[in-house]
């Protein structure tokens, strides 16, 4: 009995020191390395690829912001600001609960079923709303026209990309918008189409926060 | 290029990639196992731990070494965890409750990751880097231990024989655990994972130490988002098949998968070592062709899933994606459809659990494929380790019925399945659908467990069939939109994880031993050949069957019930 005891508590040992050997290798060293070598070599993109707009940074490439109207008195959702070129819905976003002396965004998805109500309700809503945003004096929308990624949330909800007839759509509203030749926001969003890697890897896409930092551009220059 | 064409497209560069590791990736690795060399660095390590590595341990001892790591690491994460508040390094984020801290640790050690937490607001920097990715490495360690004590109970004692200049070994001996747990982390994990941290990083993804990073916005204002050691993480949650992401997103999030190619990347480091170990078992018991009937078993059904995926995916059925006029919920645009689809069935084919787009909005039958991929015991290719051992007991299952019909006492690479073989692998293949029904029924029948499904009707059924599935088959993924940070799925998921790993791995480990202790016997005109086509063809059949009379039941009141109304 004494023995069988002494013999797991020795097993233990070995266990708890086998688990802080691995932990100093594979916890702290590799990290670190990684680390070191991610800084020296990549240092823009290991902290997150930020990016600028007139000298100052908004934001990251990488992550996808809402451009929307500030809140007015009383009102509970915000509105999109027309002027500049929209993302995709975020419908899954949560906002920061447990240290709350951060304003974290959290990450997610709305985990609604292909079949569910609220969804459906969501995208007829969403594409009643792009429809309606985006048709212009001499520029109908048609539903059929709205490709899917404007009326559904991304998996992370903080997608950077839209696809490009997506962005495509928003031309004529922005332009008008902006007091900008239609041509030229056509050109903009041709410029910033990024194609699918080497052909066929993924999607092709246009970053909207650098499309948005590229229009802003145009509209000093105007 | 039509989206669906540039998917298959995607998939074939992948098989490519996969083809041109095998070889070289699985014979390194059954030199590893089988050195008799010790690295410096192993060295110091194996004198810290107080083993010698040339020490050959009986079943019982590997098992009980298993069991001991294991258990420390649990305790050692959950106290990590529930320390947090008062450790440096932490961003100052609270500690973690007990049943979330319970849940977590136990989720993380049995390689499952099953998260029942949002990364980004819940774990610091020393419990992300030093907790959770530390057990990444390790728990995926301990998985390719326990399969190599298979192989080894399979290939001993002849294949040994020969190779060691015929000093002849005890039977009924399995290896070393602490060596093999050294030699997996240190030799295969590590330097892969250092390579692919580094190709994230160059792509995008984030590796700093400099906390919560507050940045302006387009519109004014600021943001805020997580700093850390994301891209060492990410390429050690998808080589060791973890799936544990760092933020909520997980690979969705593009921090830690920010292009298509680090997605196809991703995808291939799921696989690479699940696949690959197929020709490490062909090493190690002699015959490499071995390794192909396993490997061409894997192989059928993990491509057979993907293709129906993709044509589910494609043809987007439900009235909310029918509106939407595509799959694109819960999906990221730079991945599209194809490049999501992949990643699913790959991900719930192993035991990795990450995702880079969200199953609980994929169409009806997407989900029940992601869920069925789960329930076939992820053994194509399934886990580090986890896939092969699993698939062996397949096999042994296999011949046994191919046994029966032709009326001979059946074996498998020299080895007879007796009874008390049959008894170990008949308990392996009917622990996890226990669990996973149990769990489920229990669940549904409770009061207020059924509060936690966000979806009504049968998609909220399948959420919580989703949840004990992927926890007893240590996946990880989910139907996310349970809410399982309450008690009951803290606690339920939490045993499931446990006795899903663990039982299994003592059967496992049992049979092994059994295995090792027998003299094997020549092979004759009647031996099945079990490295032929008809073999693997017999194989795919038993997984099929097996699974589908197990849980055909649960599938048709959750995902079958979806898919067909829609």
């Amino acid at each position: 009995m004494n023995n069988s005891v002494t013999n797991t508590v020795r097993l233990l040992g070995a266990g708890l020191r086998a688990l802080l050997a691995l932990t100093l290798v594979t916890g702290v060293i590799y990290p670190l390395v990684v680390t070191g070598i991610a800084q020296g070599l990549f240092s823009d993109k290991a902290n997150g690829s930020e990016i600028k707009a007139d000298g100052k940074v908004v934001g990251s490439s990488l992550i996808g912001q809402s451009y929307n109207l500030p809140l007015k008195k009383g009102q509970q959702t915000p509105e999109p600001d027309l002027k500049w070129f929209q993302g995709r819905p975020a419908n899954g976003l949560g906002g920061n609960s447990v240290n709350t002396r951060y304003k974290l965004i959290l990450s997610g998805a709305t985990n609604l079923a292909a079949d569910s109500k609220v969804l459906l309700k969501q995208v007829q809503d969403a594409k009643a709303a792009v429809v309606k945003d985006n048709s212009v004096p001499g520029y109908t929308v048609k539903p059929s026209d709205v490709p899917a990624d404007a009326v559904t949330s991304s998996g992370s909800g903080l997608d950077p990309a839209i696809s490009p007839a997506y962005a495509e759509l928003q031309v004529h509203r922005v332009a008008e918008r902006n007091g900008l030749p239609t041509a030229q926001v056509e050109k903009l969003v041709e410029d910033h189409t990024q194609g699918r890697t080497l052909g066929f890897m993924g999607e092709p896409r246009v970053n909207v926060l650098e499309l948005n930092i590229a229009l802003k551009g145009l509209v000093a220059r105007r | 290029m039509s989206p669906a064409l540039a998917g298959v497209l995607q998939l074939l560069a992948l098989i490519g990639a996969l083809a041109l590791a095998y070889v070289p990736v699985g014979t390194y690795m059954a030199k590893v196992y089988d050195s008799r060399k010790h690295l410096r660095v192993e060295k110091w390590i194996y004198k810290a731990i107080g083993a010698d590595p040339d020490t050959e341990m009986t079943w019982p001892a590997y098992l009980r070494g298993v069991l001991a790591f294991s258990a420390v690491s649990v305790l050692f994460l959950y106290l990590l965890q529930r320390l947090q508040g008062l450790l440096p390094g932490s961003m100052h984020f609270s500690s973690v409750n007990p049943a979330q801290s319970f849940n977590t640790a136990v989720s993380f050690v049995t390689n499952t990751n099953w998260q029942s937490y949002y990364g980004e607001q819940t774990m610091g920097h020393v419990v992300q880097t030093a907790g959770l990715a530390v057990q990444n490495f390790v728990s995926a360690a301990v998985g390719m231990a326990v399969a190599v004590a298979l192989v080894r109970g399979f290939a001993r004692p002849h294949a040994r024989l020969r190779s060691h200049g015929g000093t002849s070994m005890r039977t009924g001996e399995l290896g070393n655990f602490w060596a093999d747990l050294v030699r997996g982390t240190l030799r295969i994990l590590v330097p892969g994972a250092a390579v692919a941290a580094v190709i994230l990083v160059a792509c995008g993804a984030i590796q700093n130490f400099s906390g919560i990073h507050e940045v302006g916005q387009f519109m004014g204002g600021s943001q805020q988002w997580n700093g850390g050691a994301v891209a060492s993480q990410e390429a050690i949650k998808e080589l060791g098949t973890n799936g544990g992401g760092y933020f909520n997103a997980n690979s969705a999030y593009p921090f830690e998968n920010p292009t298509p190619f680090t997605n196809l990347l991703e995808i291939f480091l799921i696989l690479v070592i699940p696949f690959s170990l197929t020709r490490t078992f062909g090493v190690m018991v002699g015959s490499v062709k071995q390794g192909y009937a396993i490997l061409a078993t894997m192989f059928t059904i993990w491509l057979g899933f993907v293709a129906l995926m993709m044509w589910t995916e494609f043809a987007h059925h439900g009235a909310a994606l029918q509106a939407a006029g595509g799959a694109m919920e819960g999906k990221e645009v730079r991945f599209g459809i194809g490049g999501s689809s992949i990643f699913a069935v790959s991900t719930t084919l192993t035991s990795t659990g990450a995702v880079d787009s969200f199953h609980s909005s994929f169409t009806g039958l997407g989900g029940g494929i992601t869920m069925l991929s789960m329930m076939l015991g992820e053994i194509a290719p399934g886990g580090t380790g986890s896939g092969l051992y699993g698939i062996l007991i397949m096999a042994v299952i296999a011949v046994f019925i191919a046994g029966l019909m032709v009326g001979r006492t059946p074996e498998y690479l020299g080895k007879k399945i007796g009874g008390r073989e049959m008894k170990l692998a008949a308990c392996y293949i009917l622990i996890t659908p226990a669990l996973v029904l149990v769990f489920t029924a229990a669940s549904m029948a409770l009061p207020t467990p059924p509060h936690s499904m966000l979806n009504t009707g049968a998609h909220g059924f399948s959420e919580v069939l989703y949840a004990f599935t992927s926890a007893a088959n240590n996946n990880g993924s989910a139907f996310a939109g349970l809410n399982a940070n309450t008690d009951w799925y803290n606690t339920m998921t939490g045993l499931a994880m446990l006795f899903g790993r663990f039982l299994p791995m003592v059967f496992v480990l049992a049979l092994a031993g059994s295995l090792a202790g027998q003299k094997p016997v020549p092979v004759t005109a009647g031996t099945l050949r079990t490295e032929k086509p008809l073999f693997t063809s017999l194989l795919v059949g038993a997984i099929l069957i097996i699974t589908g009379l197990t849980y055909f039941p649960a599938l048709a009141l959750g995902p079958l019930a979806e898919g067909l109304a829609s």
